[in-house]
């Protein structure tokens, strides 16, 4: 579903139809990521950030406009490509860098890393290396909402990518049957890993596949407007508090990075002009576009970016400054009602 | 409470465990119905929000245990055939086990996945696993074999209100056995074996089902002077190493009976744990009564001679103990 942009009012309304406040706060948001991410791909690119790291630039619009329609009690799990996702639902940045870095001061105290982040005082409930693995944990999330009463909605990222593993389906079926309180966001950027999707995949439009469930399916076409996103996805959380149960929402979007830092591939896998043409709809200046409409001034602009890049500098530094975990924390956190774990030294 | 069987004290245990605690739910296939009878009334006693019938989508409600769980329910999952787990095991292995500790102890997971082991009745291959020993080796899984009706109430309880997933690995081979049980309920701590009778010459550890078939090997014995000491180990994850290792250090003979599979059986790492610990107090070598390492065919011809049995666990102590079997009066 493309809307038309109406940047800034409703019909018969002097009132704007974007809150401006709001707005910013989103490219907040997004401005966070796109440093924070340039700071990771700096750091690889040095040595200096251990394992592989999936960069979120270019995704930025999407995952801010769906993290910024939920509440903040509100569940959200992401994918391995989720430096981005604890950031729009408004996770600090220190704890999150530290964790990049393996330090002891890491948002899970070294032991997730880029693929696992997890703050669950804003309710990340974290990230799945395995692809479409924490979509039950969503889903499971969305039970406990709905048995508790507690209107909590849970929102569930995963990719294109993982729209071919058959959780997606068992669980959109459940979600359907229970009229769980959850919204599916199908980030499709059309590549997983090096594969494109039409190589592997008959029907591109994942949305399509939600109606065969009893699920209501939408695709944001422009997923590059955080606004767009926003909008569609805000209806859907309200239909999830409501009652009336999920919606699979599929936004359109593209990486500008490779899967991976420092992914060694043979060829390209994606022609030029295709990513240039996702790199002329960069979110960022959509975004800065939008706020200028509303009467956002260039310098209001420019501040925040610098701003955003003084809190990601600031965040590296303390990440740098924090102690590496101690080895033998290596055993604690498995449960919490410990066991004695027999030969920890290696004798 | 009068002689109960097995699976019926399942039931009382996840009655008392609802009872108590409105967030307890428990999901699975067929569980409205009560279909293997552990959850009898259950719609009528906790209504249809708490008692979840799930499609036949393993993976998806085994992971929906996880999420559920760390967000304030405690839900029990029953997948019924642990063959059927097998579908589930990313959500047991990378979700379940994992998150605690890769999310650096940011939530707990109080899930409880019940299991049952339907070897013995010919259900051929796709139905019969014992398959414990896999996920003893997936570090953030607490494992429990109940053998008794007593201990599978009490270790039930105790599973229910852990912080932590654990796996009840139910012998359906033992479904059907009664005992006399408190009125009162009672919890049984993780990790404590049970000396199920006490005796010098020999130590024989028992999983499960094999217990009954040890037991009764012990008794056979006692009738030739020889005292074997019978430990249950109850918990898998965590083990009760004290206990078994103090009776090898006793009796200087130990013989496991594990109805799993042979390689890397539990049976397996308790053996090498007395060779590691108690070696010098060995007097023979360590024996294993396992399951071959073979699919279990339908035919009961085939399939009833794979288990450990009496005969077999009689045998392997004999040979333990460097005594012949009794010569019988010939007829």
């Amino acid at each position: 579903m493309s809307k038309d942009l109406d940047l800034s009012s409703a019909p018969g309304s002097t009132e704007p139809v974007i809150p401006s406040a709001m707005l910013l706060e989103m490219y907040r948001r997004m401005l966070r990521i796109r440093r924070l991410d340039e700071s990771v791909k700096r750091l690889v690119s040095r040595g200096e950030l251990p394992g592989a790291a999936h960069t979120s630039i270019g995704q930025e619009g999407e995952v801010v406009g769906a993290c910024m329609a939920l509440e903040d009690s509100d569940y959200m799990t992401g994918t391995h490509r989720s430096h981005g996702h604890p950031i729009g639902k408004g996770a600090p940045l220190n704890a999150l860098m530290a964790e990049l870095l393996g330090k002891s001061t890491g948002v899970c105290k070294g032991k997730g890393g880029s693929m696992h982040l997890a703050d669950f005082s804003r309710g990340s409930l974290g990230e799945s290396g395995v692809v479409g693995s924490a979509i039950p944990v969503a889903t499971g999330a969305a039970l406990s909402a709905k048995t508790l009463g507690n209107g909590r909605v849970a929102l569930c990222f995963f990719g294109d990518g993982a729209s071919n593993q058959g959780v997606l389906y068992e669980c959109l079926n459940m979600a359907a049957v229970w009229s769980l309180p959850i919204v599916y966001l199908c980030e499709n950027n059309q590549y997983a890993s090096v594969t494109a999707q039409r190589e592997v995949t008959k029907e591109l439009r994942i949305s399509k596949r939600a109606p065969g469930f009893g699920v209501k399916g939408v695709t944001v076409e422009d997923g590059q407007d955080v606004w767009q996103v926003y909008e569609v996805v805000a209806e859907a959380v309200a239909r999830a508090r409501a009652g009336d149960g999920p919606t699979l929402v599929e936004v359109m979007t593209y990486r500008y990075s490779d899967h991976s830092e420092g992914l060694r591939h043979s060829g390209a896998y994606r022609p030029a002009e295709e990513l240039q043409a996702w790199m002329d709809r960069d979110p960022l200046p959509i975004a800065a576009a939008r706020l200028r409409s509303l009467g956002v001034g260039e310098a209001e602009l420019e501040g925040m970016d610098e701003e955003v890049r003084t809190e990601v500098q600031a965040a590296l530094r303390f990440a740098q400054d924090s102690p590496d975990p101690d080895p033998e924390d290596a055993f604690a956190d498995l449960f919490a009602e410990p066991i004695a774990i027999p030969h920890r030294s290696s004798n | 409470m009068p002689n109960l069987t097995y699976l019926a004290a399942i039931g009382v245990a996840q009655r008392e465990a609802m009872e108590e605690d409105p967030r307890v739910v428990l999901m699975g296939e067929d569980v409205r119905s009560n279909l293997f009878g552990t959850a009898p009334n259950f719609v009528e006693l906790f209504g249809l929000e708490r008692v979840i019938n799930t499609p036949i989508s393993e993976a998806a409600f085994a992971g929906m245990g996880v999420g559920a769980a760390m967000t304030g329910l405690r839900p029990i999952v029953d997948m019924t055939y642990a063959t059927f787990m097998y579908l589930a095991f990313d959500q047991l292995i990378n979700q379940a086990a994992k998150n605690r500790y890769m999310f650096g102890g940011q939530a707990d997971i109080p899930v409880v996945y019940r299991a049952s082991m339907f070897y013995g009745s010919s259900t051929a291959a796709h139905h019969s696993d014992r398959p414990y020993p896999m996920l003893m080796n997936v570090p953030g899984l607490k494992i429990i074999t109940p053998a008794t009706p007593y201990d599978a109430r009490g270790l039930m309880r105790t599973a229910i209100r852990t912080d932590d997933p654990v796996i009840v690995f139910e012998d359906a081979t033992l479904w059907m056995r009664k005992q006399e049980l408190p009125e009162d309920p009672y919890l049984i701590p993780l990790g404590q074996a049970r000396v199920a009778r006490e005796g010098s010459d020999a130590t024989l550890v028992a999983i499960a089902g094999s217990v009954v078939h040890a037991e009764a090997a012990a008794e056979e014995l006692s009738q030739e002077g020889i005292s074997v000491e019978v430990i249950d180990p109850r918990t898998l994850v965590p083990l009760d190493r004290e206990t078994i290792l103090r009776s090898v250090a006793k009796t200087g003979r130990l013989v496991i009976a594990d109805p799993a599979n042979r390689t890397c059986s539990a049976a397996s790492e308790i053996a090498a744990l007395a060779a590691e610990e108690v070696f010098e107090s060995l007097r023979s070598p360590i024996r294993r009564i396992t399951t071959p390492d073979i699919q279990i065919p339908f035919s009961p011809a085939m399939e009833k001679p794979l288990y450990p049995n009496k005969a077999r666990i009689v045998e392997a102590l004999r040979a333990s103990l460097g005594v012949g079997p009794r010569l019988t009066q010939a007829g």
